[in-house]
């Protein structure tokens, strides 16, 4: 294992039901890098990243096998806490899900939930948030305003300011630009350069030039298998497998 | 003979325009109607002053304070109850044999006659539980009566929340409850509002089963165990017992003024509190 790994999946499998869509699958993830994790559709990209804060286990017919490391403790152990674990590993999802709430309220969401009710912490924490994910000068005038008023790019930006609330220390994005328009996509982008000083970030980017901008290293994965990973420069310039290669020039989806 | 297209179009059109048009006319006739034979005999001393010689002549103050009292133990009663049951139905099961009974019995209850519940409660609260005629009585029973709709309502209501509500609320650390109570039942609580005005209308206007259950009583009621009489009842006994058509017309006028009132009322607490972030 690597000094600076932030997480180590060992041997994953991954089931739903009898379909399997992790097969055998092991990679590290450095601490304050930005991984991207690229491929076609169906490649089993989401569930990987539903599986880091185990979100996916929410589906009934969910079942894995294999271990993830979270700074060396495994997150399928059985004193782990779900709660602790999520909030620890924080999650984008694809679409700006902002709750029918104010803007205030979506980013207090995650420090309320744990528990902290004075209004000056919950505050605080809010503008913290919000200046991380460069949306604080956007919005201080409206906080109490419906967060669905804002563009689908404020939208995403607010998503991401309330994971950074929670003080995580791994952020999983699944496709966090899908639905944006380049200027928005950009601002993350460069949010998100700024935010792997301090945690790290696993990303499945919705294009293979996402990737190429702003990921220290990249994975390359197709029906549930790991084809390979290394630092971006490297896969993208020298792939060692002729399936990447396939991918990166454009001849899958 | 075939009729082109263009001219099935305008008779359907022309149809479907009639049939809004009359029931809206009939509508409006009846509200009108009642309104301008009762809008007139409503004055201070009809709201403050309880009723005297049989409803004759002095107010319905009691009436009014009784139909309230009646319908907000009803309200209290069957929502908490009402909403428990579609949190379970819809978070805490999988569909099954057991979600089915709940739902098919939940349905049937909507189906039975409010006579029926009326004589239910009359055995059960007012005989068996020795509640008597009271405003607890009747509003149990209609509690009873309600909480079909309310479920029925909130079910639907939580159901239409996105499961990513759900999952975003998972994702930020928070437990079950937290989710379903952080998340989802804000997102579903205007959907809920609207099936407890709902059921407020039908608890206000109901009369079959308040008068079995509640009595009939003109005195002001001093406590949940008064009996009272509701508004509903009132002017149903006024006009089936020919005591005073007049007053009957007043108290329909009331009656309706008050469901009006109360669905603005609620309307403008949803939108003030609930739907602020919409």
């Amino acid at each position: 294992m690597r000094e600076q790994s932030k997480i180590n999946i060992k041997n994953l499998n991954f089931y739903y039901g009898e379909k399997q869509v992790i097969k055998d699958l092991s990679l590290e993830i450095p601490k304050n890098e930005i991984f991207a994790i690229l491929g076609p559709a169906n490649s089993g990209i989401t569930t990987l990243l539903r599986t880091l804060n185990r979100l996916c286990h929410l589906t009934p017919e969910a079942r894995q096998e294999g271990e993830v490391f979270l700074d060396g403790k495994n997150i399928f152990d059985s004193d782990v806490s779900v709660t602790e674990l999520r909030r620890r590993v924080g999650m984008v999802f694809d679409v700006p899900t902002t709750l029918p709430m104010s803007i205030f309220d979506n980013v207090a969401l995650g420090p309320s939930l744990r528990g902290i009710k004075s209004k000056k912490i919950l505050e605080e924490e809010v503008e913290k948030a919000l200046r991380m994910s460069a949306l604080w000068d956007d919005v201080k005038d409206r906080l109490h305003t419906p967060a669905a008023r804002l563009s689908g790019g404020q939208q995403q930006r607010l998503c991401i300011a309330r994971v950074l609330a929670l003080e995580p220390e791994v952020i999983l994005l699944d496709r966090p630009c899908s639905a944006l328009d380049p200027i928005s996509t950009a601002k993350i982008e460069e949010s998100l350069m700024q935010l792997k000083e301090e945690l790290t970030i696993i990303i499945a980017p919705h294009s293979i030039q996402q990737a190429g901008r702003i990921a220290d290293r990249v994975a390359f994965m197709l029906m549930g298998d790991l084809i390979e990973e290394g630092p971006t420069q490297d896969v993208f310039s020298v792939p060692k497998d002729q399936r990447t290669n396939d991918y990166l020039t454009g001849r899958y989806g | 003979m075939r009729i082109n297209a263009k001219t099935t179009q305008k008779i359907a059109k022309t149809i479907i325009w009639t049939a809004a048009l009359l029931v809206l006319a009939v509508l409006f006739s009846i509200i009108i109607y009642i309104l301008a034979k009762g809008i007139p005999m409503i004055s201070w001393q009809f709201l403050t002053e309880i009723p005297r010689n049989m409803g004759r002549s002095g107010g319905i103050s009691s009436s009014i304070v009784g139909t309230l009292l009646v319908t907000a133990v009803a309200v209290i009663v069957a929502t908490p109850f009402g909403i428990g049951t579609a949190i379970y139905l819809t978070e805490y099961t999988q569909e099954s044999k057991v979600t089915r009974i709940i739902r098919f019995s939940a349905e049937s209850l909507a189906g039975i006659p409010s006579i029926v519940y009326g004589l239910f409660g009359f055995i059960f609260f007012v005989i068996y539980l020795k509640m008597g005629w009271s405003i607890l009585s009747g509003g149990l029973t209609l509690a009873i009566m309600i909480l079909p709709t309310i479920i029925r309502t909130s079910e639907e209501a939580i159901r239409t929340v996105p499961q990513l509500y759900r999952e975003v609320g998972f994702s930020l650390g928070a437990t079950k409850w937290q989710a379903i109570t952080k998340t989802v039942l804000p997102s579903a609580l205007p959907g809920i509002v609207n099936g407890v005005i709902l059921s407020v209308g039908r608890c206000v206007a109901e009369t079959a089963a308040v008068m079995l259950t509640a009595g009939s009583t003109l005195r002001m009621p001093t406590s949940l165990f008064s009996p009272t009489r509701t508004m509903a009842v009132h002017f149903y006994i006024l006009a089936r017992e020919g005591i005073s058509m007049d007053n009957a017309y007043g108290t329909a006028a009331l009656l309706i003024i008050l469901i009006l009132l109360i669905n603005v009322g609620f309307n403008m607490l949803v939108n003030r509190f609930i739907a602020k972030g919409r």
